[in-house]
């Protein structure tokens, strides 16, 4: 400290650099702020490890749950654990993305986040856009698990079409759940406020929706309610892909309440989800200043 | 050329709390500039205003000329901030964090390197730079939180609170690198509610107390507008009240003496101002003998900044201090900080 320092590493910038493409700024901040999150994973992997375990007792336990139920209660050659995985593949992705304002809402109570705000960030979405790049993988690593596994415990295995299919309906599905969660991590005032609501909605979500049991099973309330299920949306793909070798954006993959929804309107709604999260969400990331 | 900094009538408040009432100051370029007050004078919230993480109320805030209300991108380009909680990432290594710090600044990989080295070298970090931050001590902890506000190199480095709980010898190397910090051009600006530390770095200072400026010139500009000399007298370790305003009766008819205070804070001891270059110490002892009170200790001083503060609040900074902590709710200023994030 006391040696001799060249000026130059102190003194002030003569004039403030010339201002990068917004483009290129965000994505230097974008990615420099994903890597943080995979060198924190990297350092601390247990949530990844305990996010492959559980999906795996869900299919195990869960799975084995109706195996004596009457054979094609849910649906021709289908047995329960085909019937599950698909559920298990969106449950898993959706409860990664639910959790990803926690990090966020430590950032702030440890006042981490205060750096990222002091800076000129191009746009407060780059800390959107890295929490979701980090779910979006932690996602992909579970579905892949657990595919292998279904297809292990008799499920069968998508073509190479179906797989993407099912990677584009994971991605779009943990974008928007991301994005309410990153919101949450702003609004609410702390992280037990932020456990307390994941807490109240991460079960209830799964049982209002296909995940476990086909809609023809539940009270006409819940057929409801499960049809406006946001879940259910990226399950039934999903599940058609799963049960049909061959499917199209117009292959009629569920019969709710009002009538019958094609492969092609689920995604929509889908990427509707996703837009009114995003939109929902940027009053609480521009509060204060933008 | 404009000031580094242009506070006029900042006003803050969080729900029914104002934390600041009218706040103006400037800094000239290059300068050391300190904020000066006891906990919970408003200090932090002017630097939160300043460095764009809470919005004010009214008033004009300007870092070199651009305002941080209308161009806030803008102003946090051309500042650097050390917060007092420093919030380092304990599961990445100081060079990883700076790296990060780098990459949210713009700065190209390639120069980003460099600097970092260069700091880290300046810093005497170079030995803790690949070690995760969860090890380090606090002085350790500070420095890499100085090379991360630096590493864009700032018009303007704001500091809240430099070296609270920093060990003394940590709170050295942290003034002597501000001094060559300053000595290279950057302007920095300080909060502190020790004495010493503004009286010691600051080319100027303004005193902060119950969210307004109550004096702002230079160290020995403050010092001088006081005047006089000051005696801290106690007649015993803890003295009666009766004594102690006995004593004051009869210290107050001595011609060369000004004021004389009864601080009860202080185990009712008695502080005087008397005029300059009086022969006052042995004229004092010779009072108290004559009404038969007894001295316990007995010290004269040239006023401090301590002084410009009792002259400006009626109590000492220790005693704003220690009152303000019985008085503090920590929890909820936690949640005031976070509720602009």
């Amino acid at each position: 400290m006391s040696q001799s320092i060249s000026p130059t590493a102190l003194a002030p910038k003569t004039a403030p650099a010339p201002e990068l493409g917004a483009l290129a700024e965000f994505t230097q901040e974008t990615l420099a702020l994903t890597q943080r999150l995979f060198i924190q994973l990297q350092r601390r992997p247990s949530t990844l490890v305990a996010g492959v375990i559980q999906p795996m007792m869900w299919l195990i336990l869960f799975g084995a749950l109706f195996t004596n139920a009457p054979q094609s209660l849910f649906g021709p050659d289908v047995h329960y654990g085909q019937f599950l995985a698909p559920g298990v593949i969106v449950f898993t992705a959706f409860s990664g993305a639910l959790n990803a304002g926690l990090p966020v809402m430590f950032d702030r109570e440890f006042g981490f986040l205060n750096r990222l705000l002091v800076a000129p960030l191009a746009s407060r979405y780059s800390i959107v856009a890295a929490s979701t790049i980090y779910i979006i993988s932690l996602a992909f690593i579970q579905t892949v698990v657990i595919i292998g596994a279904s297809a292990a415990l008799g499920a069968g295995l998508p073509s190479l079409i179906g797989l993407g299919a099912i990677a584009l309906i994971v991605l779009l599905i943990v974008l928007g759940v991301t994005a309410l969660s990153l919101g949450l991590a702003f609004a609410l005032p702390g992280h037990i406020e932020l456990i307390a609501v994941i807490f109240v909605t991460n079960l209830p979500l799964l049982f209002a929706s296909t995940a476990l049991a086909p809609l023809s099973f539940m009270a006409p309330w819940l057929q409801w309610l499960a049809a406006l299920n946001p879940l259910t949306y990226a399950i039934e793909p999903i599940r058609y892909i799963y049960f049909n070798a061959q499917w199209s954006l117009t292959s009629p993959v569920m019969a709710a309440p009002w009538g019958d929804l094609n492969f092609g309107v689920m995604l929509a709604v889908l990427l509707a989800f996703d837009g009114v999260a995003l939109l929902l969400i940027q009053p609480l990331l521009r509060r204060r200043f933008g | 050329m404009t000031a580094a900094v242009v506070i006029e009538h900042l006003q803050k408040r969080y729900g029914e709390t104002p934390a600041v009432q009218d706040i103006s100051f400037s800094v000239e370029r290059g300068e050391i500039f300190g904020l000066l007050g006891p906990n919970g004078a408003g200090k932090t919230t002017t630097i939160r205003c300043l460095c764009t993480l809470a919005k004010p109320d009214s008033g004009r805030v300007e870092v070199c000329g651009i305002s941080a209300i209308k161009q806030p991108k803008q102003v946090r380009r051309r500042l650097g901030y050390v917060a007092q909680e420093v919030a380092l990432d304990k599961v990445l290594t100081g060079r990883e964090l700076l790296r990060l710090q780098a990459a949210l600044y713009h700065i190209p990989r390639a120069i980003a390197q460099d600097r970092i080295q260069q700091l880290l070298t300046a810093l005497n970090l170079t030995d803790y730079a690949d070690q995760k931050t969860g090890t380090y001590s606090g002085g350790i902890r500070r420095r890499i939180d100085l090379a991360a506000g630096l590493l864009h190199q700032p018009d303007l480095l704001v500091l809240d609170e430099p070296t609270v709980g920093l060990d003394i010898e940590s709170r050295f190397v942290v003034w002597e690198f501000l001094r060559q910090l300053k000595a290279a051009g950057t302007t920095v600006l300080l909060t502190s509610h020790y004495l010493e530390e503004v009286d010691a770095l600051a080319d100027r200072l303004a005193i902060i107390d119950g969210g307004r400026v109550i004096a702002e010139g230079t160290p020995s500009q403050l010092k001088d507008q006081v005047g006089g000399d000051r005696i801290t007298l106690r007649l015993r370790e803890f003295t009666p009240e009766e004594e102690a305003q006995k004593a004051q009766h009869s210290l107050n008819a001595l011609p060369f003496v000004e004021t004389v205070i009864v601080n009860p804070d202080q185990g009712n001891s008695l502080n005087l101002v008397v005029q300059r270059g009086s022969n006052a110490l042995p004229q004092i002892q010779e009072t108290l003998t004559a009404i038969g009170l007894p001295i316990f200790s007995l010290a004269q001083s040239r006023p401090s900044l301590d002084d410009v503060y009792l002259a400006a609040t009626g109590r000492t900074l220790m005693d704003a201090e220690l009152a303000a902590a019985s008085t503090r709710d920590l929890k909820k200023e936690q949640k005031q900080a976070m509720k602009t994030a």
